[in-house]
């Protein structure tokens, strides 16, 4: 059976005045039904420029998806018409943006921004939307439902906002959940609460999620799959398990290095990844983490390193993935 | 006061900074013509700890727990609403006006933000002199060049950046700004506000390696204020951990995460999330309900104790004060 979304050759670019910035060049992954996959990386590596992809939310004209295909439920999203992209956005398809302040329509209540999904894709009438509404907010573990429902955000903590767009995302039963740092904004403690929820939901409900985060240590506990991308590329991917325990990119490795923890002693001096991440205007035709990379030699910057399978789903995009030392 | 000793180490050491019964009150007002006040916000509520020089002391907590209030108290962009703040031996609030310009080069701070902590119309070579030319230290323009050029190869940029914008560098380039223009006046005493949060973990850990190494070299004290406790301990040798405006536990680094006793600092450090996926799965993740409460109108008491799962009815009366149960490791739990 295919898989519930299967992305082939994404490219995403940004038309600006220094350059054509290839903020997505070529990625290529599926997420099964009921998986959950993470995509790590640093800011400007193009994780959530592909995820908005996957939804057509790009702004055009500036930025447009260039090549490849987006298939969900074998049904090409790209060649669908804007309405039939919006039947799918906030149905099958539902998003958990990063910032909770600002996500939310500040001058309508909760209860109006989570009818109006409901009435729009459902067409429920006022009185179903309200009592499913009532009953999403419970589910995330909203207090009062019913007195929330009148509420606007500025009412509602960080958290609470962050519960309130999941309840949204949850809406229309969707088969797929893109969270963009669901928890970046969030204090620690919230931060556990709301990846616990998110893990339980998925469970229960047999929902697929791509996890789009920087923090390494977040999607540890919860990804069945990660992928790692920098400059606009996935240069590894694999199971939790690979990437942490065996990492084959020397970014992955140094990504997991240059991060204190708390379960390892401590450490005299940490070891950062050196120099800055690349313009994505201007790329040439090597491996863009080449002026970085402690293992660069002169092929690297020959031509660009293609995903190589290690073994099941692993696979790293760097030609000496075979020498790195094992962490 | 026994609690004034508090978190302080033993006395002949060279105390650099006191606080004792720290508070800060931020007054909220109703009314348009005649404004009166309604209530206060607690966004301090009586800390005390010292710090002795070359030390750096982490202050940890969530949105909200007062430290960064903390931190602009002992800068005095805030006066505070009672509490005393001594440093090098003087109190802090009754400093005449020259000598609180000499206070003023002796403790400076790096804020969070690398993007609006910089004025975005100044050049960054204006940026770092501009301190040097307020306080009189160098006011020869060519003398103050040559100083800024050393201050950033210090911060491992290049001189050159002293003739561009802020918007010409990126996060990392630009928190390195914010530590030279900290360091522009040979200070003793830095408030580090979040100094890495706002930064990518690759460029994070290159601005913590330069923040130790400038600590070593010039004998900094630093008061790092952050909410992730993974970098505070990397980088801190005593942790203060805040609550709502209190102050529940402080010990040495290791014996803080290895030992904590407070079940706030447990809730917290449970919280934090292991890039491992293995070790994660076996991880019993007890998770603190519920959310923090408003300083408006804190619980009475211990603040914590709605939240708490050891809590006893007693822990709604009594605010608990901090004891030494081990030494150098101060609680503010009778429970725990």
């Amino acid at each position: 059976m295919a898989a519930l979304l299967e992305i082939e050759g994404l490219r995403t670019q940004f038309f600006t005045s220094s350059g054509i910035v290839k903020a997505v060049d070529g990625i290529t992954y599926d997420v099964e039904a009921g998986e959950t996959v993470a995509v790590v990386g640093e800011s400007g590596c193009g994780k959530s420029v592909s995820a908005l992809s996957i939804l057509r939310l790009v702004a055009e004209p500036a930025g447009k998806v260039v090549g490849g295909t987006i298939k969900f439920q074998g049904q090409d999203l790209l060649a669908l018409s804007d309405i039939e992209m919006r039947k799918i956005r906030g149905n099958d398809i539902a998003m958990v943006f990063q910032e909770p302040m600002t996500s939310l329509n500040p001058v309508l209540t909760i209860g109006l921004q989570l009818t109006e999904t409901l009435t729009h894709h459902l067409n429920m009438s006022g009185e179903e939307a309200t009592a499913r509404a009532v009953e999403l907010l419970g589910l995330v573990g909203i207090s009062e439902p019913e007195r929330r429902l009148a509420q606007y955000p500025h009412h509602l903590s960080g958290g609470m906002r962050q519960r309130v767009m999941i309840a949204m995302a949850l809406c229309c039963d969707p088969k797929l959940i893109i969270a963009d740092e669901p928890t970046t904004a969030l204090d620690v403690t919230i931060q556990a609460q709301i990846l616990e929820l998110m893990k339980n939901l998925t469970r229960d409900f047999g929902v697929a999620m791509i996890i789009i985060t920087h923090n390494l240590g977040v999607v540890a506990r919860y990804a069945d799959r990660v992928n790692v991308m920098y400059a606009g590329k996935i240069i590894e991917t694999g199971t939790a398990k690979d990437i942490y325990h065996t990492p084959k990119h020397p970014y992955t490795l140094a990504l997991l290095k240059s991060v204190p923890r708390i379960d390892q002693p401590r450490v005299a001096k940490l070891d950062p990844v050196q120099g800055q991440p690349p313009d994505l205007s201007k790329l040439d035709g090597g491996c863009a983490f080449r002026p970085r990379c402690r293992y660069a030699t002169d092929k690297c910057a020959q031509s660009i390193p293609e995903l190589e399978k290690i073994d099941g789903v692993h696979a790293a995009a760097c030609f000496r993935h075979n020498e790195l030392e094992e962490v | 006061m026994s609690v004034v000793e508090t978190a302080g180490a033993e006395t002949p050491v060279d105390k650099i900074l006191e606080v004792t019964d720290l508070r800060m009150y931020f007054p909220i007002t109703e009314g348009i013509m005649i404004q009166r006040k309604v209530a206060d916000v607690k966004a301090v509520d009586g800390i005390s700890f010292s710090m002795s020089r070359g030390e750096t002391l982490g202050l940890v907590g969530e949105s909200g727990c007062g430290k960064t209030t903390t931190g602009r108290c002992i800068l005095q962009l805030e006066k505070q609403t009672s509490g005393d703040i001594v440093f090098n031996g003087q109190n802090i609030s009754t400093l005449s006006r020259s000598d609180m310009l000499q206070f003023r080069q002796k403790v400076q701070v790096i804020f969070q933000d690398p993007y609006s902590s910089l004025n975005p119309r100044m050049k960054i070579g204006d940026i770092i002199g501009e301190p040097m030319k307020v306080h009189k230290i160098i006011e020869d323009k060519t003398e103050r060049d040559r100083r800024v050029a050393e201050l950033l190869s210090l911060c491992g940029l290049s001189p050159q950046f002293s003739d561009r914008y802020p918007h010409e560098m990126s996060g990392g380039q630009r928190q390195r700004v914010g530590v030279a223009r900290a360091l522009a006046l040979n200070p003793e005493f830095i408030v580090c506000d979040e100094a890495v949060s706002a930064l990518d973990v690759s460029i994070q850990a290159q601005v913590i390696n330069l923040l130790e190494d400038l600590r070593d070299e010039f004998n900094l004290t630093y008061l790092f204020i952050s909410h992730d406790l993974s970098v505070i301990r990397h980088l801190c040798q005593r942790v203060a951990v805040m609550y709502l405006g209190h102050m529940v536990e402080v010990a040495d680094c290791d014996e803080l995460f290895e030992n904590p006793m407070h079940p706030y600092t447990k809730a917290l450090l449970d919280a934090v999330p292991i890039a491992d996926p293995v070790l994660e799965a076996s991880r019993e993740h007890k998770i603190v309900k519920g959310e923090i409460p408003s300083p408006i109108n804190p619980p009475s008491g211990c603040v914590f104790h709605p939240r708490c799962e050891i809590a006893v009815p007693a822990c709604s009366q009594a605010i608990p004060k901090l004891v030494e149960v081990k030494p150098g490791h101060w609680v503010a739990c009778p429970e725990a």
